[in-house]
């Protein structure tokens, strides 16, 4: 069956380039250009895997993620939050939120699909 | 760059994006001075972190790196940690500004202007080399190396590794699957585990969603510790594990009770059905020759498409033959079909329409960048931003606007200082203003300073003898006179503005773009520059004039007024120019009969009616049979479809078919004025 996943960013850039490396996988791809956006998503189909960004507007993907695993059929859903280098804080954070971990930005499709085939 | 062609494609959109989000962060960091409030503040940071992440990965390293700063600063700021200063926001301006360009050189991979990103650079790390509000967030600085640093250096590598994992029990509840992670030790070298089952509670008290087991891993194989921490990066905090290299010590978790193959956890996964309904990313169009259309307005043309075909069918039904009782419908038919021609040009019309916004949302920053550079506190204040108006237009009044804003803040406005001196408020008031009237878009720059000068104006036009001596001017006309070329008041030349270019090439843009320009002033209260366009160059409001059998069409806008003419007004200069005395002042009489060589009803003036235009601040009178109607006109350009006539602006099809031209009053009035030579002084307003 085909994984469907989840990925939320507020750059379009960023949607597209995920969005094309994981549907060139093979895999389904919904997009959500928020928390908010992504919570109307998650809520009205399910999902196999969440990417989500860290800064969003509205709401950020660490409260997306704390939002996700209140919902019965989000509880065992692999979540990872795309973060920078620099943010430790930001790893912590997901980790206590609920995220099932992270991918490092920048990243290229080749390392993108590695870290997808780790938890789907 | 080598990019795919797939990724080069999206790389397109991250230019866009990045564009719109330095404009985002100009317009944050503008608004910043005023109120330091959070979420500003974070709306600025999250678009230079989308800048960073998005450069870095379509690997512009050069626009990561430079982004990187910048974010690393206003990171600062949100959390408090370092003090929102006029200073650090002048810079963040000036590195929007660099990175427009970067951006712009990426995208045309053309150079970096590398001085100036150092120069930048090196203001940013000053700013952040200064000690901040409190002690920086710790371990801002590249996190993962801190885990691979607090290892052995010695241990590096070996021949094996021998892992204790002890997770916590609730590891499955935010799916680190120990399936996973063992899958991924295998495919690194031969692999073994052997479960340890001691946490196992009796059955009656197991939940079945958590993790009671812990592991003895053993691995071999010349692997990189690194790639082990990678495995077990996303668990580290939610276990206890040890990683040593084989032979060095004991397996530091009590033997396992049962050597069983790690038992795997139950798949949880969730059924997945359904189509995938995936948003597509809207595409943001390039700068210029192409048009963001709201959808809607899209949306709206289809559908007038539609009832045009519906009442096309509807009339095509009478080519058999009418018969009289078909009349009615016909009627009804054709004058359905005429409004719905009349919407849908409209409609399309429409989507040539932008928001004066476009325009106006360079002036924040001019504005500030402006007044700090003259010492002077300003107030600016939009409205009617979303105005709309033809985007060739918009464009072309750009520069016009940018200069008549720097004119009003240089000579217009005064320093505080002398403000106060006056009984003003300290910081003056520029206001922009757009706003429709009577099918026309009428543009407002208004200041409260000090106006214009006018003795000093009429001195000026005196010694350039761009007025007589002797002439009487209203304080309206004097006014104008800074529209004449080569007019220029600031007593000292500044980089602003005062180089005695400018105001006339202001005016002769607006002209050319079918618009009229004034200013009115008033000494110590400020001067109001009014600039009126039409909303479009594609159509025109046009007079019909016939001239013996001929029609021509000209411009409402450029009309001033129109009079029967009384024969003792008219005078012959030179035995064969005309001019008439319009109260007080001269203007030229121009024959279209003449111009174009047609037979009129007369040739005399005094039997016809003169159209008084005017352009640039001249006027002119152009004598003409009779007036007829007033209407829209659509444009087609004389030059693409024969060849550029002077005197003709362009030409339209009348409802009747013929084609009428188009006069092109400014070039006419040059022309005019020319022949009358000096003996017809410039009107002046």
């Amino acid at each position: 069956m085909v994984k469907r996943i989840l990925a939320v960013d507020d750059s379009a850039s960023m949607r597209q380039m995920v969005l094309f490396t994981l549907q060139g996988a093979g895999y389904e791809v919904l997009q959500a250009c928020d928390g908010v956006e992504a919570l109307d998503m998650a809520r009205a189909s399910t999902v196999d895997l969440v990417l989500t960004d860290v800064h969003m507007p509205r709401m950020d993907g660490i409260t997306l993620v704390r939002e996700l695993r209140t919902l019965p059929n989000y509880k065992f859903v692999p979540m990872l939050i795309l973060t920078t280098e620099s943010s430790q804080e930001k790893k912590m954070d997901g980790k206590s939120a609920g995220a099932t971990g992270w991918i490092v930005k920048p990243f290229n499709p080749p390392q993108l699909l590695a870290t997808v085939a780790r938890v789907i | 760059m080598t990019l795919d062609p797939e990724m080069a494609e999206i790389a397109k959109v991250f230019f866009q994006e990045s564009r719109e989000g330095l404009d985002v962060m100009e317009s944050g960091l503008l608004s910043l001075g005023a109120t330091a409030d959070t979420e500003n503040i974070n709306t600025i940071f999250r678009a230079a972190h989308s800048i960073k992440g998005g450069s870095a990965t379509f690997g512009f390293a050069e626009v990561a790196d430079f982004t990187h700063g910048v974010e690393t600063l206003l990171d600062q700021m949100r959390n408090g940690v370092r003090p929102v200063t006029p200073e650090a926001i002048q810079t963040l301006l000036q590195a929007c500004d660099c990175l427009r360009e970067m951006v712009a050189a990426t995208e045309a991979e053309k150079p970096h202007d590398k001085d100036r990103i150092a120069a930048l650079n090196a203001d940013i790390t000053h700013i952040l080399g200064e000690p901040p509000n409190q002690a920086p967030t710790p371990g801002a600085p590249s996190g993962t190396a801190d885990a691979a640093a607090a290892q052995p250096a010695a241990a590096n590598e070996s021949s094996g590794w021998r892992i204790a994992f002890e997770p916590v029990v609730d590891l499955l509840r935010v799916r680190n699957e120990p399936t996973r992670m063992f899958a991924e030790l295998n495919s690194l070298g031969a692999f073994t585990a052997r479960a340890d089952v001691s946490r196992l509670p009796p059955l009656d008290e197991l939940d079945p969603e958590s993790c009671y087991l812990s592991w003895n891993i053993e691995i071999a194989g010349q692997i990189p510790r690194a790639r082990l921490d990678e495995v077990f990066d996303w668990v580290d905090s939610r276990c206890r594990l040890d990683i040593v290299p084989i032979g060095s010590c004991a397996p530091l978790l009590p033997e396992p009770v049962a050597s069983a193959a790690a038992p795997l956890p139950a798949n949880l996964a969730v059924a997945q059905r359904g189509p995938a309904s995936g948003a597509p990313v809207q595409k943001t169009a390039g700068e210029s020759g192409s048009i963001r259309v709201a959808t809607e307005k899209v949306d709206n043309i289809i559908n007038l498409v539609g009832e045009l075909l519906i009442t096309q069918s509807m009339l095509s039904g009478f080519a058999d033959g009418i018969e009289p009782d078909d009349l009615d419908r016909l009627r009804q038919g054709l004058s359905q079909l005429a409004r719905n021609t009349r919407e849908l040009q409209e409609s399309v019309m429409q989507i040539r329409m932008l928001p004066i916004s476009f325009a106006f949302n360079r002036f924040p920053r001019i504005v500030h960048d402006l007044s700090r550079k003259l010492g002077k506190k300003v107030e600016l204040k939009l409205s009617g931003e979303g105005t709309e108006l033809d985007k060739t237009v918009l464009e072309k009044i750009s520069d016009p606007l940018v200069h008549l804003v720097r004119n009003a803040l240089d000579h217009g406005l005064e320093t505080p200082d002398r403000r106060l001196a006056a009984g003003k408020h300290e910081s003056g008031t520029l206001e922009l203003a757009a706003f429709h009237e009577g099918g026309n878009i009428i543009i407002e720059v208004r200041d409260d300073g000090a106006g214009l000068n006018k003795a000093k104006i009429l001195q000026k036009a005196r010694e350039r003898a761009l007025i007589a001596e002797d002439q009487d001017l209203s304080d309206e006309q004097i006014d104008n006179l800074i529209f004449m070329p080569g007019f220029s008041t600031a007593e000292q030349v500044s980089d602003v503005s005062g180089r005695g270019v400018g105001m006339d090439v202001v005016r002769r843009n607006i002209n050319d773009l079918g618009g009229h320009v004034q200013i009115s002033s008033k000494q110590g209260v400020g001067s109001t520059i009014r600039i009126r366009l039409p909303l479009t160059l594609a159509i025109l409001d046009g007079q019909l004039v016939r001239v013996g059998k001929e029609v021509y069409v000209i411009s409402l806008l450029a009309i001033v007024e129109t009079i029967q003419v009384a024969r003792e007004r008219v005078n012959t200069l030179a035995g064969r120019t005309e001019v008439f005395r319009l109260r007080d002042e001269y203007l030229p009489v121009v024959k279209l009969c003449d111009q174009f060589g047609v037979e009129p009803d007369s040739r005399n003036a005094t039997d016809g009616l003169l159209v008084v235009v005017e352009s640039d601040g001249k006027r002119a009178g152009v004598l003409v049979d009779d007036l007829l109607a007033q209407q829209q006109v659509v444009i087609k350009s004389l030059e693409s479809n024969f060849k550029p006539v002077s005197g003709i602006a362009g030409a339209t099809i009348l409802g009747d078919g013929t084609v009428a031209l188009i006069i092109d009053v400014p070039d006419f009035i040059r022309e005019a004025v020319k022949r009358s030579g000096g003996a017809v002084t410039a009107h002046a307003a």
